[in-house]
């Protein structure tokens, strides 16, 4: 079968089984969602108990379609998953889940992939640096600070950079994506708001995983560059600019575009802590106040969603790998 | 007379240093090459072969240092030259057949653009159509369908890799190519076609060629005059025919007789012992130690590489005693 039929196919099944486990989790914990609907009912005095409460009951279920079998319930969730209508939020009533999942999403988006892919890009340009016995030894002083940054935890740099910058030095904001007050719109002075806003947490997350990517690199440019092919581009008599780029990079980047893939799956899941820190308006900010207000349907959204990240960030990077590593592709 | 000689190597040093002790890799190599002769070197794995074909080329890298003498490739001393020189001077004036491994070309590259590169690197001023033109003429003279300049080095074999360095060897058309072990990890009957595409080419282009390996049969079907080298040093240089039939050096007498021959039904006789430690050699000449006939003055005294007769060189005390 055709390589990205098969991944297709591949993506499809990791999405379902995704969604299937996000309908059997809640369901295997203790409780049903209608008791504790009516326990809040009591507990406001409104239940008396009897015919009224088992009418309350049938309501409920029947609204939510709890009266129907299990496989008909999983094959609703599953068309209503599949068709992206993720259900109501509890605390924001009646705003949609989705709709609250895509406003989020352009924060994280821009924050968190465009930090990591600079770290990627930075990190990997650097690594492979530092495995080049021609480079500037300059270079090679950096290696210490990669190796203690990448040991410091992000959101705890995150509150040094805070402290430091927005609250001592009070030359950046303490958090959010734009200034309280302005109207988000497509303008100049308010893209350099976001940028004002964003410089902290892209750089808290920059400094703690650019040393991650530097690292790998270096160490598969080493094997890199003692491969055969490499001696016989130097025979060549080619630049050293042509070998470094054309065959010392080219190679030891595919194993870093592996790594890439789940970096920037993670990235969703992983913007939690820094948004928290930052008060960042994205996904990872949505998750936490849904978690703290038990808002049920917009944590399985929000779950759901960041298991969809990782499965197209993985699809993205399988469809271009061939075009990196031609022995991929069969 | 020296326009006659395409590469003329002279007391050639290269040694690995760690820490304050230095290895004698190369120990003292001179020889010359003439146009459209095909030079054997042979000897044990350690004796110094590949460091000579890489200091060379000036690709051997650390902790190996050229540690003095002088290679005059078209009356410069390519061992002399500026970075930027010898890059120039790379390719275009001395090629490199490397070891017939399966690595040497690159994975992610069309071999095209891998054929390519070679000749943008030096402006030779052909265009993008031009040198197309070229590669796929150069493939079909080392029996490759010009199909294979679009394909990708894990599509092809053993044998088509190594047809493609011979290709990318000649683009250029050097005076000297190297060939390390060329066909070494190549079995026996793609070694022998590629061998007989390599010589081909190298005729036709009348470049001379060094030829570094130790399968002896290889040699002889190949090579013009061979090299032995023990320890680092030269022991023998002979034409190929004089080398085999009446070898002056006992090391060169040992090895002959370790080989099979179709003529005559004998015990094969190996070398005893075996080559010594580079980091502790032996006093005076480093083979003394298995050496069968050797004196006193062997164990003293380091025996040059003396002309024993109009084409015949040998490093031993005792040469012309025995000859």
């Amino acid at each position: 079968m055709n390589y990205f039929v098969r991944r297709l196919i591949m993506f499809f099944v990791v999405v379902i089984l995704a969604a299937t486990l996000n309908f059997i989790i809640p369901r295997l914990a203790p409780g049903d969602p209608i008791g504790a609907v009516l326990e809040e009912l009591r507990a406001r005095g409104a239940s008396t108990g009897g015919d009224a409460e088992d009418e309350i009951v049938a309501a409920y279920r029947a609204r939510f379609g709890l009266d129907q079998p299990v496989y008909m319930q999983y094959l609703r969730f599953l068309t209503n998953t599949l068709r992206f209508d993720l259900g109501h939020s509890i605390s924001y009533y009646p705003q949609k889940v989705e709709a609250a999942l895509f406003r989020a999403l352009p924060w994280t988006v821009g924050l968190l992939a465009i930090s990591t892919l600079m770290s990627f890009a930075f990190g990997s340009f650097f690594g492979a640096l530092m495995a080049w016995p021609r480079a500037p030894a300059a270079v090679n002083r950096f290696l210490p600070f990669f190796m203690v940054l990448s040991a410091v935890p992000y959101y705890l740099l995150g509150l040094i950079l805070v402290y430091l910058f927005a609250f001592v030095l009070r030359l950046l904001p303490l958090g959010g994506a734009y200034s309280s007050g302005t109207i988000p719109r497509l303008e100049l002075s308010f893209l350099l708001d976001v940028i004002r806003h964003g410089i902290l947490p892209a750089l808290s997350i920059l400094l703690t995983s650019v040393g991650f990517w530097a690292l790998g690199m270096r160490g598969t440019m080493v094997t890199v560059l003692g491969e055969d092919y490499l001696t016989l581009a130097e025979a060549k008599g080619l630049s050293g600019r042509r070998i470094f780029f054309a065959y010392a990079m080219r190679n030891a980047l595919l194993p870093q575009v592996t790594s890439l893939a789940i970096a920037l799956g993670t990235v969703a899941s992983g913007s939690v802590l820094v948004e928290v820190v930052f008060n960042y308006p994205g996904i990872g900010w949505l998750l936490y106040n849904a978690l703290r207000s038990s808002d049920y349907y917009m944590v399985q959204g929000v779950t759901f969603f960041l298991v969809l990240t990782v499965a197209v960030s993985v699809l993205v990077v399988d469809l271009i790998y061939p075009l990196l590593d031609p022995r991929i592709e069969r | 007379m020296s326009q006659d000689i395409a590469l003329q190597v002279n007391s050639l040093r290269v040694s690995y240093r760690s820490g304050d002790r230095e290895v004698k890799a190369v120990d003292d190599v001179t020889f010359s090459l003439y146009p459209g002769e095909r030079l054997g070197i042979v000897g044990e794995s350690g004796s110094g072969k590949t460091t000579l074909a890489l200091a060379l080329m000036r690709l051997h890298k650390p902790p190996a240092y050229i540690m003095g003498g002088e290679a005059i490739l078209d009356g410069r001393d390519i061992l002399a030259l500026g970075l930027d020189e010898m890059r120039q001077t790379r390719w275009s004036k001395l090629s490199l057949i490397p070891q017939g491994s399966m690595n040497s070309l690159n994975p992610v590259v069309k071999v095209k653009h891998q054929m390519a590169d070679a000749v943008e690197a030096h402006e030779r001023g052909l265009t993008k159509n031009e040198i197309a033109k070229h590669i796929d003429h150069l493939l079909g003279r080392v029996g490759l369908p010009g199909s294979v300049a679009e394909m990708y080095p894990h599509e092809l074999s053993g044998g088509m890799k190594q047809r493609v360095c011979i290709a990318l060897a000649i683009i250029l058309e050097p005076s000297v190519i190297i060939a390390d072990e060329p066909t070494s990890a190549l079995d026996v009957v793609v070694q022998r076609v590629v061998m007989q595409t390599l010589n081909d080419v190298q005729a036709q282009l009348n470049a001379a060629m060094i030829i570094i390996g130790h399968d002896m049969g290889l040699m002889a079907q190949s090579a013009d005059r061979l090299a032995v080298m023990y320890a680092g040093k030269m022991v023998e240089v002979s034409p190929i025919s004089s080398f085999f039939h009446d070898p002056q050096h006992p090391y060169s007498k040992l090895l002959i007789s370790s080989l099979p021959s179709p003529e005559e039904k004998r015990e094969l006789a190996g070398i005893p012992g075996s080559q010594p430690s580079l980091l502790e050699l032996p006093s005076g000449c480093a083979f003394h130690p298995r050496c069968p006939v050797a004196e006193d003055r062997c164990r003293a005294e380091i025996p040059a590489l003396r002309q024993i007769s109009s084409q015949r060189h040998a490093a031993c005390h005792l040469v012309e005693e025995l000859s």
